[in-house]
Order: structure tokens, then C-alpha cells, then sequence
């Protein structure tokens, strides 16, 4: 404890330290994505914000940035949705219960939904980019009455590649107040929904652009047209957010392996205004 | 309880939206209402496409049957969307099914009454052209990201 009687997080004192986390469950999301529900061993519960990340690993083993998904709200165990990329993400996504592993962090800039009180928050996600997300959502449908209308438009390949499905059928379903559209990339006979980009879903979503905040998460290419296309729509550039990833190393802005021209990812972000990247991302040798 | 006319869905329709009220009268005359059953097909591939549709509830799913691999929904049209344009655009033949994936209600708008509207006031024969051009112009730059399959492993 500090002499002001604040709890001292372990990551501000040490920032490049990892902490041994403990694996309570796991959740498979899709065949190839997994959700791990892991608690320090320490039980000093992490504090993050909504939309950062943290360096997950395995002892002895590689690390790799995996932004948390549970409400920041939410006391106890967090949880945090990794893609099987192999090498490292494959060991966290086999991790099982009872196994140990190593976080640092919480790292970057979250996406300060607080921003948007009073106004509309529109949630655009795409495939797996639905998780760093899924921790505003929460957050922010935890204090529902502070926002008007609260919109997640979100596109995924197949039905069958959507992650959070238990939340989706739930929000559906009118709980929480949110409304959801999910399209899908491609379908067979059985989908009754939406088929088509993510983008298409914008123009018939109804929010006020000029009182909307907007937060984007997918694939880079992706985030450009749903940028591209909620300017169509009436909302400021400055009024979106999109999550940038990089090669994330240290975590803290010292190693430069992340850098996209002035800005470390990792410490500017990865949550950053989309009119202050907008002019990066389409320069090839960035 | 005041029924809405065709006219009045279609002066508020973001398509026909600043057309004078004329037109939109002239359009209206070539146009019906049609109630789809959830399964049933609007319209079948290689057919000639004799309307225009405008989904006024319920979803169209395009569709393309491979008999290796049935049927495959590679586009949808939602409330308020449009169906399509080959209507306007010779062949002047569907090159894919349409299938009501719930109950669904079209404005249905004939598509030799909706020509011959447009060949006899080519003002608003541009007119309408430029707005199927830009709904065009729209489905091909998402159909083109698409086709990155972004979404999939790198």
C-alpha cells in the first residue's frame, strides 16, 4: 500500500515483470479461438481499462499481446480470447485449467467509452476483433443509462466463426439494450440473417452521427471502409476509434518493434483516433 | 387507420429520394405490393428479370446452387434495400435465385412499365440509372473486400 493508502499495481512498479496468472477455464469460441478465465496467483486483481492489452505467455516460453475481454467492471478473474496462431498462441489456447501463465501489463490506451455519455456508442466489429470490444460493451451496457442509443454491428466469415455466441444470442434477444446486426461473409442455405461486409450494415443502423462515438475492431483493411463508411455516414473522423496491432515486444514503448512512424503502438495505443492514423495506414512502407 | 400508399414508401425511400412528386407518381403507377412465404423463391436464376424490388420487410437471400455443394446465400437485401438491376441493365436476366429467407413484402415495380417511364423522360431515366449505378458501384467494392476472406488466418 502506498502511504496515500492506494493499492500499488504491480505492473506500475514493474512494468516489464511477469506475474504468474492461473487458468480457471477455458471456453472454446470457434475452432480455432479460445477464451481463457485466468486469476493472478498473487490475488492482486489486474486493473485495466477497456481496450487494453496485456503480454500473455507460458513459462519458459513466448509471449504475445492479447487484449482482455472481460468488463473492467467485473470483480474476480478476467478473461482474455486468443486466436491459434501457433507458435505461442497455440500453447495459450491448448492451456487448460490448472495451468500457469505468465502476463504482463496491462499495457496502451483503452477505448474511454466515457467519451460517448450522452450520446450513441456504435461498436464495429469484425471477426475476432470483437473481443477487445466486448470489454467496452460490457462496460458500457453496465452503465447503460448513461448512453442513448448502444449499437454492435458486427461481421464475421461464417456463422459458424462468430466468437461470443452465448453474448450475441443474448443481446438478440433484447437483454442488456443493445442493438445487435451480424452479417456474415458467406452462408449456406440455413442463414437468415444478413450476408454482406460489415459496412453494409451501417447505413440502415440508426444512430445520431453527430452525437456518436464510434469504436472499431477487425482486420486493418476492414477497419478503413467501416471508417471510410461511418464518415459517409455523418460521423467526425475524430469520433471514431479504431485498435491497431502491431508486433508488440516490450510492451512499454522501448524496443521500437511496434513503431508505425511516430507512434509505438503500444504505448499510443493500440486504441488510437481514427483522424490521427487515417493518413499511416495506407502508406505500404510504414 | 391510414394505409400508406406505394407513393408515399417510395418519396421516403432513400433511392427515389428528391425525385418530384410527378415522378414518383409516374413510378408508383408501375408498381404492386407482393408478399413473400418464408422458402419460396422471388425469383429463379436465368429468368428474365421482368421487376424491380424494393424489400419492404423480411430478407432476400441471393443464391447460387452448386450441385456439388447446394446452395450457396452470397448476398442478402434486408428492409429497405434494393433488388437489383437487372431491370435496367441488359440481359435484362436474374443471374441468381431469390429466396425469401422469412416472411417478407416487396415493392414490386414492372420492369417494362419502369423503361418505358425512363425512355420517355430520360431526365429521370439518368436519374434512376445514376442511383442503380451507385448501388451497384457500393455491392462491388464490398463484394471486391471480400474477396480478401480478411477474416481468415494470415
Amino acid at each position: 500500500m502506498t502511504a496515500a493508502g492506494a493499492t500499488r499495481s504491480p505492473a506500475a512498479a514493474a512494468p516489464l515483470v511477469p506475474r504468474p496468472f492461473r487458468v480457471l477455464a477455458t471456453r472454446p469460441e470457434t475452432a480455432d479461438t479460445t477464451t481463457l478465465t485466468i486469476e493472478p496467483a498473487d490475488g492482486i486483481p489486474l486493473a485495466f481499462a477497456a481496450g487494453q492489452f496485456t503480454m500473455l505467455g507460458t513459462f519458459g516460453g513466448a509471449e504475445a499481446p492479447i487484449s482482455v475481454t472481460s468488463s473492467p467492471a467485473a470483480a474476480g478473474p478476467m478473461e482474455q480470447t486468443i486466436r491459434d496462431m501457433g507458435g505461442v498462441t497455440h500453447d495459450l489456447t491448448t492451456a487448460g485449467p490448472g495451468d500457469m501463465l505468465t502476463v504482463r501489463g496491462p499495457y496502451g490506451t483503452g477505448w474511454n467509452i466515457t467519451d460517448g455519455v450522452g450520446g450513441d456508442l456504435v461498436f464495429v466489429a469484425g471477426g475476432i476483433g470483437l473481443a477487445p470490444l466486448r470489454s467496452a460493451l460490457l462496460g458500457a451496457l453496465a452503465n447503460r443509462a448513461a448512453y442513448r442509443r448502444v449499437i454492435l454491428l458486427y461481421g464475421a466469415r461464417t456463422p459458424a466463426e462468430q466468437v461470443f455466441r452465448d453474448d450475441l444470442a443474448r443481446w438478440a434477444g433484447g437483454d442488456g439494450g443493445v442493438a445487435l446486426e451480424v452479417t456474415v461473409d458467406r452462408a449456406a442455405h440455413g442463414w437468415t440473417g444478413p450476408v454482406g461486409l460489415v459496412t453494409h450494415l451501417i447505413p440502415r443502423a440508426r444512430f445520431d452521427p453527430a452525437n456518436t462515438l464510434a469504436l472499431v475492431c477487425g482486420p486493418e483493411v476492414m477497419m478503413r471502409f467501416v471508417a471510410v463508411a461511418l464518415i459517409d455516414a455523418g460521423v467526425p473522423a475524430g469520433r471514431i476509434r479504431i485498435s491497431l496491432e502491431r508486433n508488440m515486444k516490450c510492451g512499454i514503448g522501448l524496443c521500437g518493434h511496434c513503431q508505425l512512424r511516430e507512434l509505438f503502438i503500444c504505448t499510443d495505443g493500440p486504441v488510437l483516433a481514427y483522424d490521427r492514423v487515417a493518413g499511416l495506414m495506407t502508406v505500404r512502407e510504414l | 387507420m391510414k394505409m400508406r400508399s406505394i407513393a408515399d414508401y417510395l418519396s421516403g425511400h432513400p433511392f427515389f429520394a428528391d425525385l418530384d412528386a410527378a415522378s414518383i407518381d409516374e413510378l408508383a403507377g408501375c408498381a404492386v405490393n407482393e408478399h413473400i412465404r418464408a422458402g419460396d423463391y422471388l425469383f429463379r436464376e436465368g429468368r428474365p428479370a421482368e421487376h424491380f424490388y424494393i424489400v419492404t420487410r423480411g430478407r432476400i437471400a441471393l443464391e447460387l446452387f452448386s450441385p456439388a455443394s447446394g446452395p450457396h446465400v452470397l448476398d442478402s437485401a434486408g428492409t429497405g434495400e434494393i433488388l437489383d438491376w437487372p431491370w435496367l441493365i441488359p440481359p435484362h436476366r436474374w443471374f441468381f435465385d431469390g429466396r425469401a429467407v422469412e416472411p417478407t413484402s416487396v415493392v414490386s415495380l414492372d420492369a417494362a412499365c419502369l423503361r418505358g417511364k425512363c425512355k420517355a423522360d430520360p431526365r429521370l431515366g439518368y436519374e434512376l440509372a445514376m442511383r442503380a449505378a451507385q448501388t451497384m458501384s457500393q455491392r462491388l467494392q464490398a463484394t471486391r473486400a471480400r474477396l480478401l476472406d480478411m477474416y481468415a488466418a494470415p
